[in-house]
């Protein structure tokens, strides 16, 4: 029954039910249609009965939304969300996205994969030829490999990759597996986050490396969002969406929206919107800083006290007199011994001379003021300093840990904290930066601590041999250089074996050689717990049952543990419902204000209002009482820290100031390598990403309904469209030293000149000639790891654009 | 009758498409049809000076519409067979599939890129306002999904308390057919009839 229904289409099976239906009236009930059909018909209309589950989103997106999945015949009708005809605009609701409510495509897709698959003999990784096998023989293939290459090279042979399309209390199976088997090669920082989780704790330490909530900002007086959109990046109804809607109408704040882009959270509100050179925020912020030096309105008592390296008086002891602090750096006296002056800075940044005058004034007399950066101005070259520039602006003026302040980093987020599936412990502490995994594959014995990041080693002893990539799309789409990754992954002597899980056939899980069949989590039991502003906990059930031979990742794990020989060790005898009640359980004892399990089942999603959060409040109130975990206790504008640990870096060209042998110390502007001040005339435009509505990565990149509505387009000013012959709607080619890729136009003054926007995410196609025609920016990125956290400098190119 | 209308909070909205993409997975719609659009207006320049410093005189805004079952429809006028009609108690614009014929001339007519034909049904579909919620005291389902709380529903003493009528580009003026849409507008919005403020996304709407 189950198997004849799934593959029916929708439509088929609505006629049929619609069929079925019009007959029982027609003959006056159910003793017709079994007359007419016998047996099992009255199961079928029990089947047919409309079913209500709750689930939730699992992807990468931090809004986890709730999902209202309507079955019947155990097949998915229709996705609600969680929503009432009641509420009012304070109400919290975690409804879904347009995206969230797509998933009735994503679950019946062509693509979807239904049976564990081997890659067929004689073909390449990426080829995407694939039998069907057992999950018997799946299994074994999988176990007999990795006890292979464990005993050839060693646990570090082992990598799981960074993936990030499943997030629930009992998403890291594989984690929990490895370990059981020994351990296996780390890895540090996401492509996210990379530049501004490295440089945060260098100056704020691990204590105040969140911002403020944003409805801290509902106090502030100016807000200035650098790199922002939150809107466009947590989509859903109670996460940063809904936040930021909320705050821009409940405050009475001034709000300046720093961005080359006018993304959609300015839309309505143009006013705000201060269009900038992409990566050049740092230079803005020290041309702001020197008009605040030169009239006097540096909040000299905050910087001395809460501070370090502003100026003289605070510089650690060994780099005193030396002109390293940071105004020395503002006021040209140290460093590439340029004065930073307004003029300076709008050069670079494309902000008129005045304007960041205007704006410095603004600042320097406006209290409170709430500064807060995105994850855009990182995802950089030079995006380490970029996110220490923007930190630095509210301490140069004092704003730190009051109220309606913000200290620069992204907003903070309100969320129970729920238990997740003990991973065990990993007796192998080296780690190596993820962005550097194709590296580490290609020639990973190369690479070191000085070279390469690589933690608790001073180098790899072997590269990666072993990869498991559960639900991600990093090994190409959203990885750099996706046909320099494509060469090193296709080569099966490099990395001998890659174990893919996912739903549907996306780019990288093609380089797989074993693939398994995954459940969507509301396709199984679940639990998450996030939020925002507020947080929340959605507690699922299965929407329908386990279709063809797919199967949850605990139980394939499970099943791979037991041809290794570990099976009770992995589930200590328990299912996975077990392991998330138990979970649950747990979080219960630390948090008593959360449901008991079942009241969590039957409500299907607990909020939680969340209050105002201001950052570093503590530290303000107390400097000494709550010191920050910073080697001097302060905030460090100057860090003695990274030149400590970054010496003897082998650094490349581009990577630090001219005439500079270390890192910045400061947060200093830096060029990129490939942007605004590095176009050529071959590539004579700057090439930045961003985040697109249509999907979250590149998840549902595949939904061909999405895309009708979002399509891949260049964003492209009429300044630089028409000169080219571009029009609004044209095919076109945008070519750089990586790659081509082919997609729409936008043309439109929601850009600036002299750099074009490619939303990241696309699935890359490539067409006879090479041509990436699905427009993932991801052709065009380079593999160049960022100088400081070794991070994905993705928004960081330049490129040419043409009619196709 | 209680005529009943929508109401679109300007400020709020943010373009996001879920209201439309709700509606399209509740009412089973292909690929192509669309009962609820969001459009982007976007006018201004941002242009580099010699210096390669910006000045930008951009505005761009969101607008959600779907179907404004209007006092004086005009697809309902057009219609050849009578399948367009509006009805006497919610005032609630709808097709009868059975009567109509897939000739287009509410498409045509309609201001509002309401109606559309779906050649594989071989008829006109539209926002039917769902009826089945409302009867039940529930709103329709792109109101109820809207993650910015941009939308509303409700009997147009209630709606026309919150905003004014039909009053934004690039719709024409509201005098013509009478929508039942109230509306909130951004700092951003043009009124209705501003010839500069053009569809900025055709390919998204058509």
């Amino acid at each position: 029954m189950e198997n004849g229904f799934s593959n029916l289409s929708r439509r088929t099976f609505l006629k049929t039910g619609g069929a079925l239906g019009a007959l029982a009236v027609a003959g006056g009930g159910l003793s017709a249609t079994d007359a007419l059909f016998g047996e099992g018909v009255a199961e079928a209309h029990a089947e047919m009965q409309e079913k209500v589950t709750w689930g939730h989103c699992a992807i990468n997106c931090p809004g986890r939304c709730a999902l209202r999945v309507h079955t019947k015949g155990d097949e998915i009708m229709w996705v609600d969300t969680c929503t009432s005809s009641d509420a009012d605009f304070d109400d919290l609701q975690p409804r879904a996205c347009l995206r969230g409510r797509t998933y009735r495509q994503w679950a019946n897709h062509p693509d979807r994969i239904s049976y564990p698959l081997k890659r067929v003999e004689g073909t390449k990784r990426g080829e995407g030829k694939y039998e069907q096998i057992s999950w018997d023989e799946a299994t074994q293939i999988i176990a007999d490999k990795l006890k292979e290459v464990i005993g050839k090279y060693g646990n570090e042979a082992v990598y799981l990759a960074y993936a990030t399309g499943v997030s629930a209390t009992t998403s890291r199976p594989f984690h929990r597996l490895m370990n059981l088997m020994g351990d296996f090669l780390g890895y540090y920082n996401s492509y996210s986050t990379a530049q501004i989780s490295c440089i945060t704790p260098y100056m704020y330490g691990s204590k105040g490396s969140n911002g403020s909530s944003l409805s801290a900002g509902e106090d502030s007086k100016l807000i200035l969002v650098f790199g922002s959109s939150p809107t466009e990046t947590r989509q859903g109804g109670l996460t940063t969406h809904y936040d930021w809607v909320h705050l821009r109408e409940r405050t009475k704040a001034k709000i300046y929206m720093i961005d080359y882009r006018m993304n959609d959270s300015i839309m309505g509100h143009s006013d705000g919107w201060l269009p900038i050179n992409p990566g050049t925020d740092a230079a803005l912020v020290a041309g702001i800083a020197h008009y605040l030096i030169k009239h006097d309105m540096v909040d000299l008592d905050f910087l001395h006290t809460y501070c370090v390296g502003y100026d003289e008086e605070t510089m650690p002891e060994a780099y005193q007199g030396k002109n390293l602090s940071y105004k020395s750096y503002i006021m040209g006296e140290g460093y590439d011994m340029v004065e930073k002056t307004p003029a300076w800075a709008a050069k670079i940044t494309g902000i008129p001379a005045a304007r960041i005058e205007e704006l410095a004034q603004e600042i320097g007399t406006t209290s409170p003021l709430y500064v807060t950066q995105g994850w855009g101005p990182q995802r950089r070259s030079n995006g380490e300093w970029t996110a220490w520039a923007i930190m630095a602006l509210p301490c140069l003026v004092g704003q730190i840990g009051l109220p309606g302040t913000s200290n620069g980093v992204r907003e903070n987020r309100n969320s129970p904290s729920l238990s997740s599936f003990p991973a065990g412990t990993n007796p192998v502490k080296t780690s190596i930066p993820c962005f550097l995994f194709t590296d580490a594959i290609d020639h990973g014995p190369e690479m070191t601590s000085k070279n390469a990041g690589i933690k608790g080693a001073d180098k790899l002893s072997v590269g990666i041999k072993f990869l498991v990539n559960y639900a991600g799309n990093c090994l190409t789409n959203q990885h750099s250089d996706i046909n320099k990754a494509h060469e090193i992954l296709a080569d099966d002597t490099k990395c001998e074996f890659i174990l893919g899980v996912d739903t549907v056939m996306c780019d990288s899980i093609m380089y797989s050689d074993i693939i398994l069949p995954d459940l969507f989590r509301f396709e199984q039991t679940s639990q998450i717990a996030t939020g925002s502003d507020h947080g929340y906990v959605i507690t699922g059930t299965a929407c329908t049952s386990p279709k063809f031979e797919r199967k949850t990742a605990y139980e394939m794990a499970s099943l791979v543990a037991e041809k290794l020989g570990v099976k009770e060790a992995y589930t200590e005898g328990k299912t996975e419902d077990d392991w998330i009640k138990e979970l649950y359980e747990t979080s219960r004892k630390k948090d008593g204000e959360l449901p008991t399990w079942d009241e969590a089942v039957e409500m299907g999603v607990y909020t939680r209002r969340g209050k105002p959060v201001v950052s570093l409040k503590k530290f303000r109130d107390d400097p000494e009482a709550n010191a920050l975990a910073t080697p001097s206790g302060k905030i460090e504008i100057f860090s003695e820290k990274l030149l400590q640990f970054t010496k003897g870096w082998e650094l490349t060209e581009g990577d630090t100031l001219p005439g500079m042998d270390t890192l910045p110390a400061v947060p200093a502007y830096i060029p990129e390598w490939y942007g605004v001040e590095t176009t050529t005339s071959e590539f004579p435009l700057a090439l930045s990403g961003f985040h697109y509505r249509g999907r979250i990565h590149s998840s549902w990149g595949n939904i061909e309904q999405l895309k009708d509505v979002n399509p891949q387009e260049v964003w492209i000013n009429p300044a630089d469209a028409d000169p080219r012959g571009i029009e609004q709607g044209d095919k076109v080619r945008v070519t750089n030293q990586f790659g081509v890729i082919e997609l729409l136009a936008k043309v439109t003054p929601r850009v600036v000149p002299g750099t074009v926007a490619v939303s990241q995410g696309a699935w890359f196609e490539a067409d006879a000639n090479g041509v990436d025609v699905g427009g993932s920016i991801n052709t065009m990125t380079t593999q160049r790891p960022s100088p400081l956290s070794k991070g994905n400098p993705q928004h960081t190119n330049i490129c040419e654009v043409a009619k196709a | 009758m209680t005529q009943h209308a929508f109401y679109f909070d300007g400020t709020r909205c943010t373009g996001c498409k879920t209201c439309e993409m709700s509606c399209k997975d509740y009412k089973d719609l292909d690929r192509g049809i669309a009962f609820r659009k969001v459009y982007e207006v976007t006018l201004g320049e941002t242009s580099a000076d010699a210096d390669g410093c910006f000045t930008t005189s951009c505005v761009s805004y969101p607008l959600s519409m779907s179907c404004n079952h209007c006092d004086k429809p005009a697809c309902v006028e057009v219609c050849p067979t009578g399948a367009m009609s509006k009805d006497a108690e919610q005032g609630l614009v709808s097709v009868d599939a059975d009567k109509c014929i897939g000739c287009g001339y509410c498409h045509m007519a309609c201001p509002y890129n309401a109606p559309k034909v779906d050649r594989a049904k071989g008829h006109s579909v539209k926002c039917d306002g769902c009826p089945e919620f409302l009867a039940v005291g529930e709103k329709p389902v792109c109101v109820k999904a809207c993650p910015a709380r941009a939308l509303d529903f409700g009997t147009v003493e209630e709606m026309s308390k919150k905003g004014e009528r039909g009053n934004i580009a690039p719709l024409p003026e509201p005098t013509y057919t009478e929508p039942n849409l109230y509306i909130k507008p951004s700092a951003d919005a043009k009124p209705a009839g501003d010839m500069d403020a053009k569809v900025a996304n055709p390919l998204e709407v058509m």
